[in-house]
């Protein structure tokens, strides 16, 4: 299974010994890759492995501090994306690499992209009717990402690099991806495709590269059941349980306790044209699944609970009716949110230990002094309790993706709260991550926390939640205990589909 | 579920210039009301004394929307026009109309240079725009103050003919001939060009335009190029207008440019706006000056309601950005 590299003139790219370290912090220790003419080829591994930093170098972002990147046997420097894209490198990124303030065709002519055949490969997407006079900024995040695929391909590039273009796209969306990548391969190009999603990976792509700890671990032909395998080799060591299939989390959910004392209570709560008059209770100790396709009113609940924008409707906290106007005040009222993007959450350039503390500061000391040693022990805890990777500590942009998400879960986790609103907390995060987050929200849980977790990956649910509610055009259209929250019934409900069922029997 | 939405791309052209249209109604109402204080018929002097000081101004902001449009701030305008007048001023006093015209040429070469340098070292130095700009006008005022420690010098009259009043005695300002020629030779070709797209790209979302392949340093210096060009032909319209240099002329340039991109629908992020908004600004500003006076304002508050404008009109402009999100 493994497969030593030499660099052989007919790869295309090939890529030996890349390294890259911030201070004390190895990001690649030995990035080795090959990828040959007309192959999908995976590059996989755990958060903080090295994958992120290896596609930055691959695509001109980041420069190594040694190792060499081959194209078609010759050396290449990549000193930008520019360079990257000359090299025949062309890059989806996470987030689309559009300037939102002008329209499509602006950008197609600021790249010297041709218009005609972004015009193809979008018709080859199923997407030709997209306006290219349109605003950028006034096309959804799906489409934009389509457009930046399509322009990808235009430039017709050697190697086509998706850094988890599929994450956050609708399934019918990813699916005509899965199309034009595996038409580009019939083309003789090849595609270097990221991606957390191992049924996908195995279904789509030729072979895959296994990252851990900055070193390449294996290099294997995928087949029926590699996942297992490559579960195994981004783990490091084999599992002490059998891994369910597919790599996911163990189920860590419990059935049938009913009667929970209601903690949260929402009534007819709308946003805008997102959200529709929707109503649910949270009860203790209960971790409530929402389930939805993207963009069916899902950020417009978690962002009317968590004040970050003013819904209309009733929201009943213990009792006492909450007036969410601002984050500041659903904080108070003991509601918190952990946002999918570690982004919007974290001071990147300051200390984990600040970043655990901000919600504190307003509690700290009455007189505005903060009390060092008692913060420091609370820390400690919190740090400790999630497993936090401490080589990092003075900078919380040096984290990866894993563990700035758990740094965000600890600052409310050393403040205290009622209700956890987590809103796709595992995305972009590997699977022992995800093992580790899913096992800490249900022991919150056990400890009497209450938690309303959206994940845009439907198998999840079943495995983290107690019930889930399902979201469709902004209304609630199904109520599922977890026994029977399949990811085939959900599919079909989270596509407005139960009531049919219903009927039908 | 397809992701996409119909979009009404004259409804997104109208909302881009909406705010322009709505400068150009500002302009006219206090046009018509200055007519009505006045209560006299709309004659050529009128128009020279409007056009000729706004010109400068207008020349002003179009330097600094040329910067902000890229994502950054130039606090040096100013003292760019500064400079360019006590030069012009100081070599210009003898000279004849041909000299003054190389005088010219090499100065707005110059100050396209100074802004290429300044673009650079912001680009290199990773300094933000904000601090880098505001040392480099520190060195252009106090060059400005070595050459003409006191105000004087002068220039060719023939020279001033070419660049104030109007057109061969038709009543038509040159000033407008001189904006119609910045904007035609020197902003639209840029501006429909990949180096502008460029700009727009740099200001709208800086690593989207990196990603995507833009030269993020080369974009930036042409901005300043073009700013620092701008600016300095701001200053020699100045100079033909006032008939002297000083090292203060410019001095309060810099907070009318930014006042003028502000009301003139330039978002200070980058990325949005043009520069016909920001020429009408400057009219506004001016105008705004003279209707103070004829209203026996002190002129000390003209400044305060300078300020208040600016930021009521970015108050304004946030509350209607919010309204359509």
């Amino acid at each position: 299974m493994m497969v030593e590299s030499q660099a052989a003139p007919s790869d295309l790219l090939t890529v030996s010994d890349l390294h890259k370290r911030y201070g004390a912090v190895v990001a690649l220790r030995a990035g080795n890759l090959t990828v040959a003419p007309g192959e999908i080829h995976a590059l996989l591994g755990a958060n903080g492995a090295g994958k992120s930093t290896m596609v930055k170098m691959l695509t001109g972002v980041i420069r190594p501090d040694g190792g060499t990147i081959m194209v078609h046997g010759a050396a290449v420097r990549l000193r930008s994306p520019r360079a990257a894209q000359k090299a025949g490198l062309a890059a989806v990124f996470q987030d689309p690499a559009l300037a939102p303030d002008l329209t499509v065709l602006e950008n197609l002519r600021l790249t010297g992209t041709s218009v005609t055949a972004v015009r193809q490969w979008l018709a080859a997407m199923e997407i030709g009717n997209i306006d290219l006079r349109a605003l950028v900024s006034d096309l959804p995040l799906p489409t934009l990402r389509m457009l930046d695929l399509a322009r990808a391909l235009a430039r017709e590039p050697q190697l086509l690099l998706l850094d988890e273009i599929t994450a956050a796209l609708p399934a019918d969306l990813a699916e005509r991806v899965f199309v034009v990548m595996r038409r580009w391969r019939e083309l003789g190009r090849s595609v270097l495709f990221i991606s957390h999603r191992l049924a996908e990976v195995r279904a789509i792509c030729d072979r895959a590269t296994v990252l851990r700890d900055g070193v390449r671990v294996g290099v294997l032909d995928l087949a029926e059941g590699s996942e297992e395998r490559i579960v195994e080799l981004m783990l490091g060591a084999v599992p002490q349980t059998v891994p369910p299939p597919s790599g996911h989390v163990p189920a860590i959910r419990r059935d049938g306790q009913e009667s929970r004392p209601a903690v949260l209570e929402v009534r007819d709560l709308s946003l805008g044209h997102e959200l529709r008059g929707v109503s649910f209770t949270l009860g203790r100790g209960e971790v409530l699944g929402v389930a939805a396709l993207e963009g069916q009113g899902q950020e417009a609940l978690f962002d009317a609970l968590s004040g970050r924008r003013a819904g209309v409707g009733e929201v009943i906290m213990r009792g006492r009716k909450l007036r969410l106007r601002q984050p500041y005040d659903a904080i108070r009222a003991g509601m918190v949110l952990v946002p999918a993007d570690r982004v919007l959450a974290l001071l990147p350039q300051r200390s984990v230990r600040e970043n655990i503390s901000i919600p504190r500061y307003n509690r700290v000391s009455g007189w505005g002094v903060i009390r060092q040693g008692r913060e420091r022990s609370w820390i400690a805890e919190a740090v400790a309790r999630l497993q936090i990777d401490t080589r990092a500590m003075s900078q919380v942009r040096r984290l990866s993706g894993g563990n700035q998400q758990k740094v965000t879960i600890a600052r409310w986790v050393a403040r205290g709260f009622d209700v956890l609103l987590c809103f796709d907390p595992t995305r972009g995060i590997d699977v022992g991550t995800k093992r580790q987050i899913y096992a800490l929200l249900r022991e919150l849980a056990d400890q009497g926390a209450s938690i309303l977790l959206f994940t845009s990956e439907l198998p999840e649910i079943q495995l983290a939640c107690d019930r889930v509610l399902v979201l469709y055009e902004g209304r609630i259209v199904g109520e599922l205990p977890a026994s029977e929250a399949d990811e085939a019934t959900l599919l079909h409900a989270a596509h407005g589909l139960t009531h049919q069922e219903e009927a039908a029997g | 579920m397809n992701g996409h939405a119909g979009h009404f791309p004259r409804a997104a052209q109208l909302r881009r210039n909406g705010w322009v249209v709505g400068t150009f109604v500002v302009l006219a109402l206090m046009l018509l009301y200055e007519r009505v204080i006045h209560s006299t018929a709309f004659g050529a002097y009128d128009m020279q004394s409007l056009v000729d000081p706004s010109v400068s101004l207008a020349l002003a902001a179009m330097a600094q929307a040329a910067v902000v449009l890229a994502g950054g701030i130039d606090l040096s305008i100013g003292s760019q026009m500064s400079l360019a007048n006590v030069i012009a001023a100081n070599w210009m006093v003898n000279a004849g109309i041909g000299d003054a015209l190389a005088i010219s040429a090499a100065l707005l070469l110059g100050g396209a240079l100074a802004g290429a340098a300044t673009g650079l070292v912001i680009t290199h130095s990773r300094v933000p725009d904000i601090i880098v700009t505001l040392a480099t006008g520190a060195i252009w005022g106090g060059l400005a103050l070595q050459i003409m420690p006191t105000p004087g010098g002068g220039v060719p009259q023939d020279f001033a003919n070419l660049l104030t009043g109007d057109v061969r005695g038709s009543g038509f300002p040159v000033g407008f001939v001189v904006l119609a020629l910045a904007l035609l030779l020197v902003w639209f070709p840029l501006r429909f060009s990949r180096p502008g797209l460029a700009i727009y790209a740099l200001g709208s979302n800086r690593t989207a335009a990196y990603l995507s392949g833009v030269n993020v340093g080369r974009t930036r210096v042409i901005a300043y190029a073009v700013g620092g060009m701008f600016a300095v032909l701001g200053g020699l319209t100045l100079t033909a207008q006032t008939l002297n240099g000083a090292a203060s002329s410019g001095a309060t340039f810099t907070l009318q440019s930014v006042a003028a991109i502000v009301i003139g629908g330039v978002a200070l992020t980058g990325g949005r706006g043009g520069m016909v908004g920001p020429i009408a600004a400057a009219f506004i500003l001016t105008l705004l000056g003279t209707l103070l006076g004829y209203l026996n304002v002190d002129p000390s508050w003209g400044l305060v309601i300078q300020g208040v404008v600016m930021v009521g009109a970015v108050m304004v402009g946030g509350l209607l950005l919010r309204r359509r999100k």
